[in-house]
């Protein structure tokens, strides 16, 4: 029996990171794979510590990846990732993982980070006909509206319970939803963020009468 | 500052703080003697420590258990307790007799982070990592104790996302200086993190359940989410790259939904999937939760579906519902409106 495959680590240099909000970062890394929209990479600054897993947020004809994520207090890796510069080393694996984005009019639902698979999706051409639902607290957690506002061709609606501002619905994402008039139950539903914005919006999409078949769900866990 | 508990430490951690207090080596080995084998629930009743000794661990550290705060008793004698963690966190461990066994199901977290649609845990989200005193407390302070002949790491939580708690934990369960149980009393369940089965195949000698539910990858992927992160096939090959021997087994823990995964489709690729590992498949009736979309396969369909697969070689046994009077117990929900309380959504 062959030896199973490991989610091997390859040495890496940082291209460039940018704090794009307070303790988010963007960084970048020169590209050696093609990709699904919707993948994933696991990241280590050294191939022997245990490794973290974050989405692609950069589109499949990019040549580079980039990837979205915020500072965990007492984390073990977002801390020390906050701190790299362009030109250090990292260790990163092959894109992996299937929760892939399609060309359907599917909705995609995302808390903070959990929008980065669908920034990949949307860098990659899949905007048409898309709603994207993001929740966030300030204005500036709503990563990437602009580049948002300018590939997808649907509904874009950003939530913020603590934001009141024209533009932005003023109360959680999952109360947008339970109270938006009509919600399709034939569109497929992809949500991606923390575990309990999963299980959330899965029971409030349930309850609106969307069949549990119809819900993909990337967990950030 | 909160005194750290010292119930929970593995030797080599006390010989560790033993040695930052420039106590002797030996002091270690007589903590873990009165914690584990005695059971004493302080630093008092170790009677052979110095008391100089123990004032010096007492400054920073304790010996302490956590009694339950409730529990719940079926028709069939399965209990479910009910313990306290931190301010309004609640853990559950189930104690499950039948004939010459007697199991107990423990937590490894508060909650849980992989939010697969038919479990209950899922629905509170994630509130925390249990610390392996906090896991082994469930069953040192069990009332049943002396009567425990199995340990199943099947409560709430999803041990390999703590695994290391959990080594823990199981180091002490087996260990010489711990309780000294056969590691082939001890099952841990997950639902297939890759890089946790490698580490626990290779530092623990228990045996292994798997969560599988559908062998197909669209349709497991909308009951679990983490087949998006560790597909099953890979999951299966790390198990086949491992050498299991006979005394250590592997298992796949199989909950029957209706018109779900209950197909005869859904045996023939369960038997070519798992071809070439020797295991059992456990079939579990389905306990619907509030608000579910499943339901579970009725008996006929179950009992067909493991003739299928014994047809096909595997030996599958089907789990006798046990403490279902008292399944929706235990303030799960209660709890999470608690913790909906006290959080601050990103949402
Ligand atoms: C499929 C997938 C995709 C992901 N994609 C992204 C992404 O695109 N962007 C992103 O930002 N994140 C993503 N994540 C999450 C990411 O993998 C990391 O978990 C996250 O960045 C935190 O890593 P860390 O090492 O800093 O924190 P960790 O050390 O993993 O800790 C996480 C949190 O738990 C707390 N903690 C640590 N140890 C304990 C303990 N023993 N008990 C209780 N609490 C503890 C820490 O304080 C911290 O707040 C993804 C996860 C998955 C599974």
């Amino acid at each position: 029996m062959g030896k199973a495959e490991k989610i091997a680590l390859q040495k890496t240099t940082l291209l460039s990171s940018i704090e794009i909000a307070k303790h988010v970062f963007v960084l970048s890394f020169s590209r050696t794979e093609d990709f699904r929209p919707g993948q994933m990479v696991a990241l280590a600054l050294n191939p022997n510590e245990p490794f973290r897993l974050y989405s692609i947020a950069s589109g499949n004809t990019q040549n580079e990846y980039r990837i979205l994520f915020n500072i965990q207090t007492e984390g073990f890796l977002t801390p020390k990732l906050a701190e790299l510069k362009a030109g250090q080393t990292v260790y990163i694996s092959k894109p992996f993982g299937s929760f892939y984005g399609t060309l359907e009019n599917d909705w995609w639902i995302a808390a903070g980070t959990g929008i980065a698979p669908f920034i990949s999706m949307l860098e990659s051409g899949m905007g048409k006909n898309k709603t994207l639902i993001h929740g966030g607290r300030s204005k500036e957690s709503f990563y990437f509206a602009d580049r948002i506002r300018a590939l997808l061709d649907g509904n874009y609606i950003q939530c913020s319970s603590v934001l009141k501002q024209e533009g932005i619905y003023p109360d959680r994402l999952t109360t947008y939803l339970e109270n938006l008039e009509y919600l399709p139950t034939d569109k497929n539903y992809y949500i991606c963020g923390s575990s309990q914005l999963i299980v959330d919006v899965r029971d409030i999409l349930i309850n609106r009468g969307v069949a549990y078949n119809k819900i993909i769900a990337e967990i950030y866990f | 500052m909160e005194k750290e508990n010292l119930f929970g430490k593995t030797l080599t951690e006390l010989q560790a703080i033993v040695a930052d207090l420039n106590l002797p080596k030996f002091v270690a080995k007589q903590i873990s003697d009165w914690m584990y084998k005695k059971r004493v629930s302080s630093l008092d009743e170790m009677r052979n420590i110095s008391k100089q000794a123990k004032e010096l661990l007492a400054e920073k550290h304790k010996v302490s258990f956590t009694s339950f705060s409730n529990v719940q008793e079926s028709m069939d004698g399965t209990k479910k307790y009910l313990f306290p963690v931190k301010p309004m966190q609640f853990i559950e461990a189930a104690y499950i007799p039948e004939n010459d066994r007697a199991t107990l199901c423990v937590s490894s977290q508060v909650g849980c982070k992989m939010g697969c649609l038919f479990c209950m845990t899922g629905k509170q989200g994630f509130q925390g990592n249990l610390t392996s005193g906090e896991i082994l407390n469930q069953i040192f302070s069990l009332p049943e104790f002396d009567k425990l002949t199995n340990i199943v790491y099947m409560g709430m939580g999803e041990p390999f996302d703590n695994l290391d708690e959990v080594l823990k934990s199981i180091e002490i369960l087996t260990a010489d200086y711990g309780l000294g149980w056969s590691s082939k009393r001890i099952t841990v369940s997950t639902i297939g993190i890759i890089p946790g089965i490698r580490k626990f195949l290779n530092q623990s000698n228990a045996h292994l359940a798997v969560s599988l539910h559908n062998p197909f990858e669209a349709e497991r992927k909308q009951l679990m989410p983490i087949e998006n992160v560790y597909h099953l096939p890979k999951v299966l090959d790390e198990i086949r790259s491992f050498d299991f021997n006979n005394q250590r087994r592997v298992s796949f823990e199989y909950i029957m939904f209706n018109g779900v995964n209950d197909q005869t489709r859904h045996i023939n690729e369960l038997a070519r999937i798992l071809n070439g590992i020797k295991c059992r498949i456990n079939l579990i009736r389905f306990h619907p939760i509030p608000g579910t979309p499943l339901e579970t396969s009725s008996n006929e369909t179950i009992l067909a579906f493991q003739a299928g697969l014994k047809k096909k070689g595997i030996v599958t046994t089907i789990r006798a519902s046990r403490g279902e009077d008292i399944f929706a117990a235990c303030g799960l929900l209660s709890t999470k409106e608690l913790v909906k309380q006290q959080k601050n959504e990103e949402y």
